[in-house]
């Protein structure tokens, strides 16, 4: 598949959990999801990636029965779809977006209705409960009626709604859309802590959160996979080239560029516009992956120049997400 | 089955949780007694044939508003996402609705069996087209419950899901009454769609399996296309 990356290399965690065939969904002749195949395995957190309407969320539904595909298989075990959908869900726990929970209910009572629901007794559901709380921190909440909580609030009322029983696997979709960063941070956390037992799978169009939490990374777009890679593979494939940034105290005007050229003459080097009073800052661009700060912290110190600041961007995921997702 | 009873129980104590229970069994108190008191004595017969008489109709209106939030409601909150993706079946959730919208009309017609308690003080009752009413009025709004659910499941607006409802339940109040405009072969057949003639009979005492009949299959039929609409969202 053209411009899909290889992904012989993943850290093995564990046997398959989730083995997805040739996914595909269409709403009338607008075609959401195009030919997704994945396999998921035990343990794994996977981040599912791409710009708004890339078909991430059309894809979770369809992993937890919520949407039928077209067609394509999906399998979890040894159970498929839709033949065994009552028993997947049962091992799955789902996070819709933006949590949508019954308004009218107190937290206590929506999360006793799951439980039942889910097949927990008396003495199971008070302890479940307990659990639940401790780890998503309701405790202060439970007696609250849905509505009033805030966003943040409801996506871990909701994260509780998936953990209920807890599932070998759950998906999240967009579990910190909305949120504040302390809000965001929580729930990176809880994500972390449970996912070291638990195969995850989350959406998000965040990269720097993706890039936190996951072991693996699928980006999609237009409802195509174009990258399905580990992290940090994806990241070293991002780092096409580096870019240093100098601030020097004073105004030495283009001398530095001079002295710095004779580095390496193939270095791009500019002088951008100043951060701030008494500060000059230049911008070096190499097409290498050569970490050029200590050559360039030498040259400096020849010199009478005072250096302010030296930094090497690690280009992120995003030039990466960018060129992958063009034309979205 | 646990799931279908789980679910009901929730369904029923929603209805009240919110203010529109209390509002529903109040106006359909309201207008009940109303209609009923107001001629009571005019007719000057201890039994409850106009009480029964009127109740078609009023169910046709009442009913819908009961049972258009059911799945509306969850449509257009979402919550019908987290609610198809936790492991219960089609049939499970619509059974479900369906129950708790029927308990809820047992517990309007509750209080209005203080009418027949009233009218005995009063005169001789017989019990049997009472005994007979009563059922009938729960066949009647099971039947019309299960419309309104059906309804309810094609939109996601309660107020389009109340005008479906009670049109098809109001429709098929009156289709006895319009025999007159039917072609001739075809009256007998278009009389026994009607609920009202099944409802009128069981309502004298008369309890013929042909009626109880007509009303499960009218339920199972709501239901069924409930099932096959929630399938088609699917």
């Amino acid at each position: 598949m053209a411009g899909l990356f290889c992904h012989d290399d993943h850290r093995i965690q564990g046997g398959t959990v989730i083995q997805v065939d040739n996914l595909t969904k269409y709403y009338d002749s607008f075609c959401a999801v195009d030919g997704i195949s994945l396999e998921i395995r035990k343990g794994e957190i996977l981040g599912l990636l791409g710009p708004n309407g890339a078909g991430k969320t059309t894809t979770l539904r369809m992993l937890t029965g919520f949407f039928r595909p077209t067609s394509g298989t999906i399998k979890i075990n040894e159970l498929e779809m839709p033949k065994d959908t009552l028993e997947i869900k049962k091992r799955m726990g789902y996070l819709p977006e933006s949590a949508p929970l019954y308004h009218n209910m107190l937290v206590f009572d929506y999360l006793t209705y799951v439980a039942k629901v889910r097949g927990l007794t008396g003495q199971q559901i008070t302890q479940r409960l307990h659990e639940l709380s401790k780890l998503c921190g309701l405790a202060d909440i439970m007696h609250k009626s849905v509505d009033e909580l805030s966003k943040g609030l409801k996506q871990r009322v909701g994260l509780a709604h998936a953990m209920m029983t807890d599932p070998e696997i759950l998906i999240l979709d967009e579990p910190t859309s909305g949120l504040d960063p302390n809000q965001i941070a929580e729930i990176r956390t809880i994500i972390r802590r449970i996912g070291k037992e638990k195969t995850i799978i989350f959406s998000t169009h965040i990269l720097s959160e993706a890039e936190a939490t996951c072991d693996r990374i699928v980006i999609i777009n237009q409802g195509k996979m174009v990258a399905d890679d580990t992290t940090e593979n994806l990241k070293h494939r991002a780092q096409k080239g580096t870019t240093f940034t100098l601030a020097l105290y004073g105004d030495p005007g283009k001398a530095p560029m001079e002295l710095l050229s004779a580095l390496d003459p193939a270095l791009e080097i500019r002088k951008m516009a100043e951060k701030e009073t008494g500060i000059s800052l230049y911008e070096i661009k190499t097409s290498g992956t050569r970490d050029l700060r200590k050559d360039i912290y030498l040259k400096i110190k020849e010199t009478d120049w005072v250096m302010a600041e030296l930094t090497k961007e690690s280009q992120s995921l995003e030039n990466i997400f960018q060129e992958l997702t063009k034309g979205a | 089955m646990h799931q279908t009873i789980h679910i009901a129980i929730k369904e029923f104590k929603d209805y009240f949780i919110s203010p529109i229970a209390y509002i529903v069994i109040s106006l359909f108190l309201v207008i009940t007694g109303w209609f009923f008191f107001s001629t009571f004595f005019i007719f000057d017969r201890a039994d409850m044939r106009n009480f029964f008489a009127l109740l078609p109709t009023i169910f046709a209106f009442v009913i819908p508003a009961v049972t258009m939030r059911l799945f509306s409601e969850e449509v257009n909150v979402g919550s019908y996402e987290t609610l198809m993706t936790l492991p219960v079946s089609f049939r499970d959730i619509a059974l479900g609705k369906f129950l708790a919208a029927t308990a809820f009309c047992a517990c309007m017609l509750l209080p209005t069996l203080s009418y027949a308690v009233f009218i005995s003080m009063i005169g001789e009752v017989d019990p049997g087209p009472v005994i007979g009413g009563y059922l009938g009025a729960l066949l009647l709004a099971g039947a019309y419950c299960s419309l309104g659910i059906l309804a309810s499941s094609m939109t996601r607006n309660q107020i389009v899901a109340f005008i479906l409802g009670a049109a098809i339940c109001f429709t098929l109040t009156i289709l006895d009454r319009i025999l007159f405009f039917t072609p001739a072969p075809l009256t007998e057949l278009i009389g026994f769609l009607g609920t009202n003639t099944h409802f009128q009979s069981i309502s004298k005492g008369v309890i013929d399996s042909r009626d109880i009949l007509y009303f499960l299959s009218v339920m199972f039929l709501g239901l069924f296309g409930t099932y096959l609409v929630m399938q088609e969202k699917n």
